[in-house]
């Protein structure tokens, strides 16, 4: 997935959006939206940024799982199977984005990039709503998927690179 | 525990004055029913706290999405490092051949099965579906930490069980002749512990190689135990926690916790079972010095620690690092850098500090600071993730324990020193064989020495 900071507004919808169509626990959130400021005014530079998790290539999230309950999904997304999760909390600790959290119900939950519409053929949740469609999502290794398209036009980031996670969510700049 | 022993032939009226003083605390004493009916109550009041906890889940602890990791955890590294002394005295220095741990030793093994079995369950307390907990062994995956410190803790019980045991054998077989008042059960269970020993000197040789062995083995167990539940942290990205050192920052910080536990534990027996003559104030002397190298051997990891990242300043590391120096956690870390180990420190290294009495005030004091101390390497490094916090309620950002997390922390403490209890008090807490083998062998003039000592 890649989110253009450019175009993003910090209308926090598709974190309404998330909430609504996985039904989160109130108080929870599987993405969240970050404002970050430089600099003092006049001088003064915004980045929104609508942030979940990155679906790395190399999660310690996966690695660190004593029962396997976190895996990769054919396609690269990494969910969490919550009948086989013991609630240990390891995942929790080795995220370097804390994209994750322990559900009431004592289960380790995250964001699935909404794996149930993405294999009806739907875009996930969030991307459908945004209202200033800043967020494009699709198979990476399809070389004509939008998302492939937009990150070879577009100059990117991801965060905490030094990680060594290999993120696969994009911040457009 | 001397490999070199190999028969049995102490001098019988020692060997019966050891005995009798040794075996005379052993029994259910009107003080103990009272100790351990005040341990059932507690253990049931906070057991209900953690019904309460089963029933509504972890939210009605202070963890939430941030800080999730909270006291139970480390209360998890308090209860590992503690038990890591029975290999620090037991092995280590007994493989070295001191022969002033013999008498403190099957306290330090008391110590290390006490809360190394509780310290399995500490973790469970922390999981959020204790009820899956056997999905470990189903779908155990070998590349994650956590089984890694399931293996090594379960394999350290089993070693810590096992050199307590050992040893006892002899002392059983020695005590259930001479048990007239006890009870006829107690009699009995030493009858099937003690194994048929007749102390021939081919059981010896079978005991001291087994011990060998065992004394062998434990020390890389426990070395990986704890710094195994170092890299449960360390494998993270986190500032904090994220330190190539922290596997022996962590097992020094353990040998500083258990000998003060072993301290408290040899003025607690010395004092309430009268074995002034086998602890002596020149054991509480050693112990002292022991606890001051292991202290110096701490101090230096921590301030390779806590040094080294304060010079860089790298930015979530600033932050980390200012909420433990001045922020809000800098009382608390102050209070267990000085008061739970620089000053009772260098008390210790002036011989009026080691009186045993000083001494195991000083020693409760390490042991306090040793908890808190876990403390604040588990919660401020969770309070401070790489990526800025934003727009989540207070509770999410800052972690205070509710009164169900520290009832649930209590009732592990009660259940370690349910077992402490019950081991000192069902067995011979002093290895009456190795005392009068000690005394026997040891030159006239040893001997006599022991021997003029007042008697009570």
């Amino acid at each position: 997935m890649a989110v253009d900071t450019k175009k993003c507004v910090g209308c926090s919808d598709c974190v309404v959006a998330c909430q609504t169509e996985n039904n989160v626990p109130i108080g929870y959130c599987r993405d969240w939206v970050v404002e970050v400021t430089n600099g003092t005014y006049p001088q003064l530079e915004l980045e929104h940024r609508s942030e979940r998790c990155n679906h790395c290539d190399n999660s310690p999230c996966v690695r660190c799982c004593p029962t396997g309950a976190s895996h990769y999904e054919a396609g690269g997304i990494v969910t969490v199977t919550h009948n086989e999760c013991i609630g240990c909390g390891a995942c929790i600790t080795s995220c370097p984005y804390d994209a994750r959290y322990t559900h009431p119900e004592g289960y380790v939950d995250k964001c699935t990039f909404c794996l149930h519409r993405v294999e009806k053929g739907q875009q996930p949740a969030c991307v459908s709503v945004c209202p200033t469609k800043c967020m494009y999502f699709g198979d990476l290794d399809d070389p004509n998927s939008d998302v492939s398209k937009v990150v070879k036009r577009r100059k990117y980031k991801t965060l905490i690179p030094e990680a060594g996670t290999k993120p696969q969510l994009f911040f457009l700049i | 525990m001397s490999a070199s022993v190999d028969h049995f032939s102490p001098d019988k009226n020692k060997l019966n004055k050891i005995a009798e003083d040794i075996l005379k605390p052993v029994g259910f004493s009107k003080s103990f029913m009272l100790w351990m009916g005040f341990l059932t109550m507690v253990f049931l009041i906070c057991g209900y706290a953690y019904g309460i906890q089963l029933e509504k889940g972890l939210i009605v602890t202070g963890m939430r999405d941030f800080v999730s990791w909270g006291m139970y955890i480390a209360n998890f590294v308090f209860f590992v490092a503690v038990s890591l002394v029975g290999m620090l005295i037991s092995a280590v220095l007994g493989l070295i051949g001191y022969k002033w741990i013999k008498p403190i030793a099957r306290i330090a093994e008391i110590v290390a099965v006490g809360f190394a079995m509780v310290a399995g369950l500490v973790i469970v307390v922390d999981m959020g579906r204790p009820d899956r907990v056997h999905h470990v062994f189903l779908y155990g995956r070998v590349q994650s930490p956590i089984l890694w410190d399931v293996t090594v803790i379960t394999t350290y019980m089993t070693i810590s069980i096992l050199l307590y045991f050992l040893p006892l054998i002899p002392d059983l077989a020695i005590a259930k002749g001479r048990m007239n008042n006890a009870p006829k059960w107690l009699v009995n269970l030493y009858e099937i512990l003690s194994l048929k020993w007749n102390h021939s000197s081919k059981q010896f040789k079978i005991l001291m190689k087994s011990m060998r062995i065992l004394l062998i083995l434990v020390v890389p167990t426990a070395f990986g135990i704890h710094t195994v539940t170092s890299w449960l942290f360390a494998a993270t990205s986190r500032s904090g926690w994220d330190s190539t050192i922290f596997g022996p920052y962590f097992l020094t910080g353990a040998f500083v916790a258990g000998t003060a536990a072993v301290v408290i534990l040899m003025f607690f027996y010395r004092n309430s079972f009268k074995l002034e003559k086998y602890l002596t104030d020149d054991h509480f002397d050693k112990m002292g010095k022991l606890l001051v190298l292991t202290a110096l051997v701490y101090l230096y990891f921590n301030i390779n620690e806590y040094l080294v990242p304060a010079l860089k300043m790298k930015r979530v590391d600033a932050l980390h690092l200012h909420a433990l120096f001045a922020g809000h956690h800098a009382f608390l870390f102050w209070a267990t850098q000085l008061g739970g180990l620089i000053i009772p420190m260098i008390l210790m290294m002036f011989k009026p500090f080691r009186k045993p009495g000083v001494l195991t005030f000083l020693a409760v004091c390490v042991l306090i600071g040793a908890w808190f101390k876990r403390y604040i390497i588990v919660i401020p490094t969770m309070e401070h993730p790489n990526l800025p916090i934003q727009g989540v309620p207070e509770a999410f950002m800052v972690y205070s324990p509710t009164v169900i997390e520290v009832a649930v922390t209590l009732m592990t403490f009660v259940m370690s020193l349910m077992i402490i209890t019950i081991l000192s008090k069902v067995f011979p807490i002093i290895p009456i064989w190795e005392m009068a083998e000690e005394a026997s062998h040891e030159g006239d003039a040893e001997a006599s020495k022991t021997e003029s000592l007042p008697a009570e």
